[in-house]
């Protein structure tokens, strides 16, 4: 069994830091609070001019935007701050984690967390439930498992990503626009319904960077939509292969990441 | 059952066997460190000196973790930094003086609490440990404080408890005394021979202050553009380059030029003798032998004592090891 102490004691004080400024605090978490409600707006607005979009009728997209945001605000609150590795460089902070006896990643994972996320989180958690109670959902054992298996492994798929562009900025110090692409960019595409985009995207979106298997996916299957050849309903099930596959690239990206950085010294 | 050479040699805490490090700046290669080989034997205080650019800091890097060898062999407490970097970082302590290892925005006793859960250290111990330290190092007053409104000396004494934490059997200080003021540096160095004293802890310490070679070092290893220019004793260092202490004296009457001070060398005599220098070795005497000796022939209204300049020592050893 893992000891946890040491990543149980940074992360309360980390908590305790940003909780030292309320006023700060509060104001950050109302930010982050509009940003999910503007989000919300965009796709209320696309529902306001046409019923259905790629499939998907209002409450539907509803459902892929709160599974999509609950998973990405997650994600970022707690590794987030991995693509801000530059700056630990140059502060010369990731030198004093080398001389710590804890693994790298995990040091890197528990140095931050960003609580005012909360804020967009509570926006999606809320959103969910309107979407659950709105939709007719045939509730047995199976919608509810693959409901909970959704939200994790699409947490651990958005954490995968932030891992991964933390892994590519010790290649490209400064590439924290082109690591975007794939956190923010993936966020943005898992809220969409993925019908609207052409095969290659929808391809792109699945089986290399799997952001459709967030809440596309289990959106379709937990509605009992009829599913196509690119997202058969029973892909769904495979949402924590997805996690699984990755997490593998992102341990990869993060390895070579920090053997690049022990290779050139920053 | 046979008994090997491991069996009574200890083994060196410290050992490099032809350590090459490159750096690639675009096209270019620069070699950081050339084939460097020396050991350090447990409860050794070893100074490492040398120009800016020399190859102080990559060695240590090389020693920690940090960065990887270009070619050669590196053992840390008998273990290879790169495989092992956890088990080393559970043995040694490292202080880098421009980069902080404390948590800015906590109070510091906070990074204290921190640390020793990152070491895992039982709590009792690890408040013994902290108690004592901070008791030592007179640090009480800023428990409180956040670290970034710690003074530098402070915050310096702060890194050096936080790397004494986990009562490592190596501690590593890169450039401990530097912007510091004449009492916190005197302060951190007897609180360094202190621990020393106590725990026998390994020192390896990079400096730009004299100061610190003299008072916490018992050996000096010179580096010159990444290769070792010299290796050996505080007094070896003087006898080579001659790092004298400079006595000067102003007196209250015009006095004869004071030949024959006892360990003492005449610089010069200026102003019919009323200012004089004299040179001295801090290793063979003190500053306050020359002066009652001076004392007994003329009477002293003031006197400065230069230190040696380690840029100088380090040029004069550079010119002696690049001119042979």
């Amino acid at each position: 069994m893992v000891d946890l102490t040491p990543y149980r004691a940074i992360l309360r004080s980390r908590i305790r830091a940003q909780l030292q400024y309320r006023t700060s605090f509060v104001t950050d978490i109302l930010g982050t609070v509009g940003v999910g409600l503007t989000e919300l707006a965009e796709v209320w607005v696309i529902f306001h001019n046409v019923d259905v979009l790629g499939g998907l009728d209002f409450t539907a997209a509803l459902l892929v935007f709160a599974l999509s945001n609950i998973c990405f605000s997650i994600a970022d609150m707690v590794v987030g701050h991995l693509d801000q590795l530059p700056t630990y460089i140059r502060a010369g902070t990731i030198d004093a984690f080398y001389v710590r006896p804890l693994p790298l990643l995990a040091q890197f994972m528990s140095s931050e967390i960003s609580l005012r996320r909360i804020g967009r989180l509570t926006v999606a958690i809320i959103v969910l439930a309107i979407a659950l109670a709105r939709a007719e959902i045939a509730w047995d054992t199976a919608t509810v498992v693959l409901l909970i298996l959704s939200v994790l492994s699409g947490t651990a798929i958005f954490s995968a990503l932030f891992t991964a562009a933390g892994g590519l900025q010790f290649f490209v110090v400064d590439g924290a626009e082109f690591t975007n692409a794939f956190t923010y960019g993936g966020s943005y595409a898992a809220q969409q319904p993925q019908r609207v985009f052409p095969d290659p995207l929808r391809i792109f979106w699945t089986f290399v960077v799997p952001t459709a298997f967030v809440a596309y996916l289990p959106a379709v299957a937990i509605l009992d939509l009829p599913g196509n050849v690119l997202a058969p309903t029973w892909l769904a099930w495979c949402t924590p292969l997805a996690a699984v596959f990755a997490w593998v690239v992102a341990g990869s990206c993060w390895r070579a990441g920090t053997r690049r950085y022990q290779g050139a010294g920053g | 059952m046979t008994v090997t050479r491991a069996d009574i040699a200890p083994t060196p805490i410290i050992e490099t066997q032809d350590l090459v490090r490159d750096f690639r700046r675009g096209a270019r290669r620069t070699r950081a460190v050339d084939h460097m080989t020396f050991a350090i034997q447990p409860g050794e205080a070893v100074g490492y000196i040398g120009a800016n650019g020399a190859g102080k800091s990559t060695t240590i890097k090389m020693l920690t973790g940090i960065l990887k060898p270009t070619s050669g062999r590196a053992r840390t407490c008998g273990l290879d930094p790169m495989r092992q970097r956890i088990e080393v970082a559970r043995q040694v302590g490292v202080v880098f003086g421009q980069r902080s290892q404390l948590w800015w925005d906590l109070p510091l006793h906070e990074s204290f609490t921190i640390l020793a859960a990152i070491h895992r250290l039982d709590p009792a111990e690890a408040q013994a440990r902290t108690a004592r330290l901070v008791d030592q190092l007179e640090m009480g007053p800023q428990l409180d404080t956040p670290v970034r409104s710690l003074s530098l000396g402070q915050r310096m004494r702060a890194e050096i408890a936080a790397a004494l934490l986990h009562s490592p059997r190596l501690l590593i200080l890169d450039e401990p005394t530097i912007g510091l003021d004449v009492l916190s540096k005197q302060r951190l160095r007897e609180f360094l021979v202190e621990e020393r004293r106590q725990r026998g802890t390994t020192l390896l310490l990079t400096t730009h202050d004299m100061g610190d070679i003299e008072r916490l070092c018992d050996r000096v290893l010179v580096v010159d553009r990444g290769r070792l220019a010299f290796d050996g004793t505080l007094q070896g260092l003087a006898a080579t380059v001659g790092a004298e202490r400079l006595l000067v004296i102003d007196l209250a009457v015009p006095t004869p030029p004071l030949e024959g001070v006892q360990r003492a060398r005449l610089v010069d005599s200026e102003s019919d003798g009323l200012r004089q220098r004299l040179a001295f070795d801090a290793t063979q005497t003190t500053a306050a032998a020359v002066l009652a000796d001076v004392s007994r022939r003329a009477e002293v209204r003031d006197l400065t004592i230069e230190e040696p300049n380690i840029e100088d020592v380090v040029r004069r050893i550079y010119a002696t090891s690049r001119g042979s």
